[in-house]
């Protein structure tokens, strides 16, 4: 069964954040759009209606809100000698399904990178020479500035009703904000979270260190907002179920309470749900892509929908295999170093110091996914990579987003884990405990990256995509190095007992534990065709009509959760398509 | 004895004669209020623009339905009535109507076969509207809607109120002077002041009825005028006077509600949604200032008795005392995540329940309704945001509605009379089967 709809202008493939401002951005423009998400539509009430969305075991334990592997997942090996094999659970990383995407079940830590972050190799080769690089590290610049894309991301948080202190507005440092951020045009449009104690607790013992702690910047809103279409959240009160769920109050930033209802206005744009994309339909001379062809769920079949302009808006995960299945851009291959799609597949390096404190009441039920202090004294454009050796950084947080029972209890070592002696343990330790995370770089490597398997498909039949991945010495030794900092100031606050868990020498990537769901790189931006995969606009450099979102653009992982420079690269891709591609269709570069 | 006899039968005659010119000779429609040239035309949109003031669309149109093809059930305390098919269809709707036609349905309440209609539909109110607003509606309904084919349902209303011949006198007793004459010397409150008092009916809901179910009052001079009604059971609360909903609203406040159905206080609910979704959002800057002015006016020295200090139901709900009442703990574990320990809400998400007219109002219809069913806010284009209370009822008992109800009617500074659990019980069918 097959069936051909009529023609549109555009079509996005992933309705979640991405997908939503593009839509918006193109449907002002009077484009006929058709968005393709292939899960099933989500609205606050009923999808995350209280109380039923505060559900642990069903969201945080079952992940009611993510793809089912059986459905859509990979296969992984950490080396090229390696067999992969398919990953039937999830564990490690937590893509979302369905309209808003990961936009709905993420904490809101919204960050903009450091200026360096942008051209690292340039930088690193600048200030360090060239042969501080390792040889098998494929770090890149990313071919825009932080002062290009300043103005999207003040968009982008604007929109998205921010809560944070801005450090620097213009090269002006304000005291309170962190002083080593690039330059901003504006403070954030709302105040900064309240902050729970153990955030509390970090700054003062952070301050009194040297360091220049200032409140992460948040999606979760610390007062009511409207945005420019009009769309509004009310403010966080900390129930603390941000991550992995819905927010049940209007708070937290999303496609849902910041773009979709104003975006389902226009007539010219229409959405269909339960429709996955299965490739990008190409021209026979491979030139443009005429289209997607895609799985209808309800109807049971194909249906080939053609559009002049295809914006690959999906997870990352998903762009990457979508462009390896339908030949955009030549495959990466790790041999050769040479082709760009699936090239510097790289992740995040993170790692956490735990403190007990007998005498002190965290109370830990009242968290908001992004509230905490932070401090980036120790951020990538503050370290001396020859001294250190290392090339990376990280900032360095304590906040507390949840106490959720089965997951959000941290117990001292030596705690057995069931029976009588686990019971006292809870007991006792419930709400005297907290945490400081570093949250680092993880550099691109050459044998990192993904490409098609060649045993496994998936229910359509289509080759699985394979994911090469595994720690290198680089980020250990950075990660490392933060554990010395954080496990100072840890000590400098007297805890009861403490235990740090950061990755050591020879760590192997575990597919297992969750880690985090910020999987970057693969179809890389940058300003060569032959090292990138999308320009600096993001278009496909072989397919002008074909653009790619998404952090699937960053060349090697920032020091940062990826969503802000994710919203921000997709206003800045929306702007080229706007006012440079649609009145002259064709390469931008 | 013969005499008498003959009197009796005179009497008898004569009645019956008045009785059959009572229902047989024709009513004299009202005649145009202002001279308009006989070739006026409206402007582009003008016609369309005096539809939305005077909402036709949220009567006649039913749910789901074609739109102004009609057959919407408005409830009244004796029955039910259907709108009816005013899309210029010959057969079901009003294709064929002159203009005379046109303008004894508004001023008159007749259909061109001298039938009476119900006043359901706001004659009472649209009496007062302009020649050029009369001429303009005719234009839309007759030249720009396309007609639909739709038979509208009869009223369901028991005898005698399904005599619609005896409306004559109801008419006779209910219609006040045809025609609209402003309060004010101001062009701008004068302005107001119409689209309130005429095509705007806005006191069809938010007036008294009378003895006779007129309304109590269609002017603003009389201070009945918007004293507050009731519409499908829930109160329309009073835009004037000590029990005012809007008392202390300023006028960008006014325009906010009517242009979004949220502003700093307050969210639209029940009815009054329709109005906002098909009539006022559409209403012009200028129209919408007017409105709000004249609004504003009528509350001028109304005084909102709300202290600005914690309150006992602030500090109670602070406490978080084990053994605070179960209206106040189920407070917390369900609404105060969005409306606040200090009941205030957030502006133009979550509504304060520190004197909100829904809250208080007498009747308990509305809350119930809304914390058993929820609700949702209409999407305009300035607040697109469909914003949705849930419903509650599948969280809590009937005793555990009027618990809660009855501490929010009388936290902070509300003070309004206590629910029971009975009120609830009749209120839950209604209430879930809108859900399903």
């Amino acid at each position: 069964m097959a069936r051909t709809d009529p023609k549109k202008d555009v079509v996005i493939v992933g309705l979640g954040w991405t997908g939503a401002i593009m839509g918006i951005e193109l449907a002002s423009e009077g484009l006929e759009i058709l968005a393709l998400e292939r899960g099933p539509d989500r609205s606050t009430v009923p999808d995350f209606k209280y109380p039923e969305v505060i559900d642990e075991l069903e969201y945080g334990i079952r992940f009611g809100f993510m793809q089912r592997p059986k459905n859509s997942t990979i296969t992984v090996r950490r080396t090229g000698d390696e067999v992969a094999q398919p990953m039937r659970r999830l564990g490690s990383f937590l893509p979302g399904d369905g309209v808003g995407g990961a936009g709905i079940h993420w904490n809101g830590q919204t960050w903009r990178p450091m200026e360096n972050e942008y051209r690292l190799r340039s930088y690193v080769e600048e200030e360090f020479g060239a042969e501080a690089i390792p040889e098998d590290m494929t770090i890149q610049d990313w071919g825009v500035t932080a002062e290009e894309l300043e103005p999207y991301y003040d968009r982008f948080e604007y929109m998205a009703g921010i809560s944070g202190q801005a450090g620097n507005i213009n090269g002006k440092i304000i005291e309170g904000g962190n002083p080593f951020e690039a330059p901003r045009s504006r403070d954030y449009p709302l105040p900064p979270l309240k902050q729970t104690v153990d955030a509390k607790l970090f700054a003062e013992a952070a301050r009194g260190m040297g360091y220049h702690p200032f409140p992460r910047p948040a999606a979760n809103a610390s007062e009511a907002w409207t945005n420019e279409y009009g769309m509004q959240l009310g403010p966080c009160n900390f129930c603390g179920f941000c991550e992995r769920y819905g927010c049940i109050n209007y708070s937290k930033s999303s496609p849902q309470t910041c773009i979709l209802d104003a975006l389902k206005r226009y007539p010219n744009f229409s959405y269909r749900v339960n429709s996955e994309v299965l490739r990008v339909d190409l021209a026979p001379d491979g030139q443009t892509a005429t289209g997607v062809t895609y799985w209808d769920e309800e109807a049971q079949e194909e249906v080939t929908q053609s559009a002049d302009l295809v914006i690959l808006a999906a997870y990352q995960l998903h762009n990457v295999h979508l462009m390896l299945l339908s030949g955009i851009g030549e495959p990466y291959d790790p041999q050769s170093g040479e082709g760009v799609t699936g090239k510097n597949y790289s992740y995040q390096m993170n790692g956490g110091t735990t403190m007990f404190f007998r005498d002190v009441d965290f109370n830990p039920f009242a968290g908001a996914g992004s509230v905490g202090m932070a401090i980036d004294d120790f951020a990538i454009n503050q370290i001396d990579f020859g001294a250190e050796g290392f090339i990376g950084g990280s900032y360095i947080v304590a906040g507390n987003s949840n106490g959720q029972p089965i997951r959000g209890i941290s117990l001292p070592e030596g705690t057995p884990e069931w029976g009588a002696g686990w019971k006292q343990g809870i007991g006792e330790w419930y709400g005297h405990s907290m945490s400081i995370g570093s949250h680092g770089s993880c550099l691109s490597y050459r044998d990192c990256h993904l490409d098609l398997d060649p045993t496994y498909t998936d229910r359509h039949g289509r080759p699985l995509m394979r994911m090469t991945f595994d720690w290198k010495p680089n980020d250990i030794r950075m990660t490392q190095f933060m554990k010395r900092k954080i496990e100072e100031i840890a000590q400098s606050m007297n805890p009861d007992s403490w235990q740090s868990s950061f990755k050591g020498e020879g760590a192997r990537y575990d597919i297992r534990p969750y880690q985090t769901t910020h999987n970057v790189g693969g179809s890389i931006m940058g300003t060569d065709p032959n090292t990138s995969a999308v320009n600096r606009y993001l278009q496909a450099w072989g397919q002008h009509n074909v653009f790619v979102l998404g952090a699937g653009a960053f060349p090697q992982n920032i020091q940062y959760n990826p969503t802000g420079a994710v919203g921000a690269l997709a206003y800045w891709a929306a702007r080229a398509i706007r006012e440079d591609y649609l009145p002259n269709p064709g390469p931008l570069v | 004895m013969r005499t008498l006899l003959n009197i009796v039968l005179g009497l008898v005659v004569l009645g019956g004669v008045a009785l059959l010119a009572f229902i047989a000779v024709p009513v004299q429609p009202t005649p145009p209020q202002q001279q308009v040239a006989a070739d006026w035309q409206p402007e582009e949109g003008q016609g369309e623009y005096a539809m939305r003031l005077a909402d036709c669309a949220a009567c006649h149109t039913a749910p789901g339905g074609e739109r102004f093809a009609g057959g919407r059930a408005i409830e009244s305390p004796l029955g039910t009535i259907y709108s009816s098919n005013i899309t210029p269809d010959d057969e079901t709707g009003i294709g064929g109507w002159s203009l005379e036609d046109f303008r004894a349905a508004l001023y008159d309440g007749m259909r061109p076969d001298g039938t009476h209609l119900y006043p359901a539909m706001p004659y009472e109110n649209y009496r007062k509207l302009t020649e050029e607003d009369v001429r303009a509606l005719y234009h839309y309904f007759i030249e720009e809607v396309e007609p639909v084919q739709n038979a509208a349902p009869e009223a369901d209303l028991p005898f005698p109120f399904d005599q619609r011949w005896t409306l004559r006198g109801w008419k006779w007793l209910a219609l006040d002077e045809p025609g609209f004459r402003a309060d004010t010397d101001d062009p701008v409150l004068a302005r107001g002041e119409y689209i309130v008092e005429g095509p705007g009916h806005c006191s069809a809901c938010h007036t008294p009825r009378n003895a006779i179910m007129a309304e109590a009052a269609v002017d603003t001079s009389d201070e009945a005028f918007l004293s507050g009604g009731e519409i499908a059971g829930w109160t329309a609360p009073a835009l004037r006077g000590p029990g005012s909903a809007i008392a202390g609203w300023s006028q960008e406040d006014l325009v906010a509600i009517f242009s979004t159905g949220r502003n700093a206080h307050a969210a639209v609910n029940g009815e009054m949604q329709l109005v906002i979704q098909d009539s006022t959002q559409y209403m012009s800057e200028e129209d919408l200032a007017a409105m709000s002015a004249y609004l504003v006016g009528l509350n001028e020295g109304v005084l909102l008795e709300r202290s600005e200090d914690v309150t006992e139901t602030e500090a109670l709900i602070a406490s978080a005392d084990p053994d605070m009442p179960l209206g106040a703990r189920l407070y917390i574990d369900n609404c105060n995540a969005c409306h606040f320990a200090n009941g205030r809400g957030a502006d133009e998400v979550f509504p304060e329940l520190d004197g909100n007219s829904l809250v208080t109002a007498e009747s308990p219809t509305g809350l119930i309704s809304m914390i058993l069913g929820g609700s949702e806010l209409p999407s305009t284009p300035k607040r697109p945001y469909s914003l949705r209370m849930p419903g509650f009822s599948d969280r809590l008992t009937d005793e555990e509605v009027a618990e809660l109800a009855s501490f929010v009617r009388q936290g902070w500074s509300n003070d309004a009379a206590v629910v029971s659990a009975d009120d609830v019980a009749d209120l839950r069918g209604e209430a879930e089967a809108k859900v399903e």
